[in-house]
């Protein structure tokens, strides 16, 4: 598409124009996305929890997240008379906008990504980093104390995970001899006996893969790692005083993260838009499905931890995150560079 | 001409949010303008085609640095009417630093461009097409192999001195022992008892 509109309008005119199309292309379906997904999360609790879930607002409660989004659009956005005016409506727009930019370097099926860059994977951790500002400068720039003392628990909480996420991302990086993602999914391709196309049945990656799917729910603060939003301590959290579309923003931004903490799992994991097995009849269905169905299980599986595992103590996510993946994703780096110098770079010589 | 538009951009807003780290009155939108800096800084290394360090410096100096002072700085509570009263003190001074750094950078300039001693190429030491993590990588661990290793030791050891200097063990603590209590059993926890009315149970 890109050459199509260089061809067109010229050089720098096209590329400008394609990208916009492009960056609508992939931020439009997955606001959409966000909207079912919601609508998902509640339909699989209120299963679990024998209750029928949202079910008026259109054919089976379908449309129940579009009239959560126009009553929220329509409410007054109020500010809190003691609070710090630029900052509380900067935080919402923030953890919006880098939930959004992270999208730009994943690959929805082979060449289908918007920037293939090869420092991809740093890319991701770059901005997911960011996530942690729209937190606490809503914690602090609310000037009250429950959200303030969310904002600090969920400042330490994503400083601790990133730390074990960053240990996995190096091991699955290894592997794969590259930073780029599309070509962290293609090294996949036939990785176990040249058949199955996952990292995640390798054993030397498979606890690794438990690790990140684990510390990407205390990363997306999702339960049972919620302390952030813990309702009987903390009210809502960070979003206590937060109102209207303010508010929305934060939902759609967490929910957003939530869809690519799934698709790193899938892509990092489980071969990306890759299809499980490597057999030519499979490859007829465009890798986007494959991604999405992947997606799909993740999500599922991360709601259904949600419905069924009770909340952790504070000590207790700070214990599991620094005493136990720290050191674990840590020795698993040794072990797998071990293995690869052994196997694949013909020892010490 | 787009890279010399990015480049201004930029560079003023490098400069820009320096100036107003040091002249916001709210110690948090200082620490707030350092973040943009830092985030621009990150775009001029992009433009210098050094990818990999711009996104070392926004993991490590935006997510992570900037992350610990922010917290530092809103935990503080901090008297602002003090804090400018010795400003004036230190004017002079910071004004003879400023000299110092202004002439040093010309003088680093002027060597530069007289060429003296050939480090390495000057711009675009690596070929195009080789990724400037490979680059990298392949200098780390083969030329600077000991002074890597070296510098990797020394951050450890101002780790472990920083945490030997802080740390304190408080007695009459009573904390969890999670092995303990993993391994706990039913039947060491549980004991079932048929009490005669009016008696109670011994514990």
């Amino acid at each position: 598409m890109t050459e199509f509109f260089q061809s067109t309008l010229g050089f720098g005119f096209g590329w400008f124009l394609a990208t916009l199309l492009l960056i609508l292309f992939i931020a439009l379906p997955l606001l959409l996305a966000v909207a079912m997904i919601i609508y998902a999360d509640r339909k699989i609790w209120a299963a679990m929890a024998l209750r029928r879930g949202p079910n008026v607002v259109g054919p089976l409660g379908l449309l129940q997240s579009f009239a959560d989004g126009l009553k929220v659009f329509l409410q007054e956005t109020i500010i809190p008379s003691a609070a710090n005016r630029g900052l509380f409506l900067l935080a919402p727009i923030i953890t919006f906008t880098v939930a959004l930019i992270v999208w730009a370097v994943i690959p929805f099926g082979e060449g289908m990504v918007l920037a293939d860059i090869n420092v991809g994977l740093l890319y991701i951790l770059a901005a997911s980093s960011l996530g942690v500002y729209g937190v606490i400068l809503a914690g602090w720039a609310s000037n009250s104390k429950y959200p303030f003392y969310s904002a600090i628990r969920a400042a330490s909480q994503m400083v601790s995970y990133e730390v074990s996420i960053g240990f996995v991302l190096i091991s699955v990086v290894l592997f794969a001899g590259t930073f780029n993602m599309t070509g962290i999914v293609e090294d996949q391709r036939g990785h176990i006996f040249g058949v199955i196309n996952a990292y995640g049945f390798n054993p030397l990656l498979f606890p690794m893969a438990v690790v990140f799917l684990i510390s990407a729910l205390a990363e997306t603060a999702r339960a049972p790692f919620d302390l952030t939003e813990a309702e009987s301590e903390l009210v809502a959290g960070y979003q206590t005083e937060y109102s209207s579309m303010s508010f929305a923003l934060f939902w759609l931004g967490e929910y957003a993260n939530v869809i690519l903490m799934c698709a790193l799992n899938a892509i990092l994991f489980w071969g990306g838009y890759l299809p499980p097995i490597d057999w030519a009849p499979l490859y007829v269905v465009p890798g986007i499905f494959w991604l999405f169905a992947k997606i799909l299980v993740f999500f599922f599986i991360f709601s259904w931890i949600k419905a069924t595992v009770p909340r952790y103590r504070y000590d207790q996510l700070m214990r599991l995150g620094w005493k136990i993946f720290l050191p674990l994703s840590l020795f698993w780096v040794f072990l797998v560079s071990g293995y690869l110098m052994l196997t694949r770079y013909g020892g010490v010589s | 001409m787009i890279q010399i538009l990015a480049f201004y951009l930029f560079a003023i807003m490098v400069i820009a949010s320096g100036v107003l780290t040091i002249i916001a009155r709210n110690p948090v939108h200082s620490v707030l303008w350092l973040i943009l800096a830092f985030f621009n800084a990150a775009g001029l290394m992009l433009l210098a085609g050094a990818e990999f360090i711009a996104m070392l410096l926004v993991i490590v100096y935006v997510g992570a640095v900037a992350v610990l002072f922010l917290f530092v700085v809103m935990m503080l509570d901090i008297d602002f009417a003090e804090l400018r009263a010795g400003f004036a003190n230190y004017a002079m001074f910071g004004l003879l630093l400023a000299l110092v750094l202004v002439g040093e950078v010309i003088f680093a300039v002027g060597a530069w461009n007289a060429g003296g001693i050939e480090l390495a190429q000057r711009v675009s030491p690596i070929p195009n097409d080789q990724p400037n993590i490979e680059a990298l990588g392949a200098l780390l661990y083969t030329r600077y192999l000991y002074i890597f290793e070296a510098a990797g030791l020394v951050l450890l050891v101002a780790m472990i001195g920083a945490i030997v200097l802080t740390h304190r063990r408080r007695g009459g603590t009573r904390p969890q022992n999670i092995s303990e209590q993993v391994k706990r059993r039913p039947q060491d926890a549980v004991r079932n008892v048929n009490p005669p009315v009016g008696e109670g149970v011994q514990l």
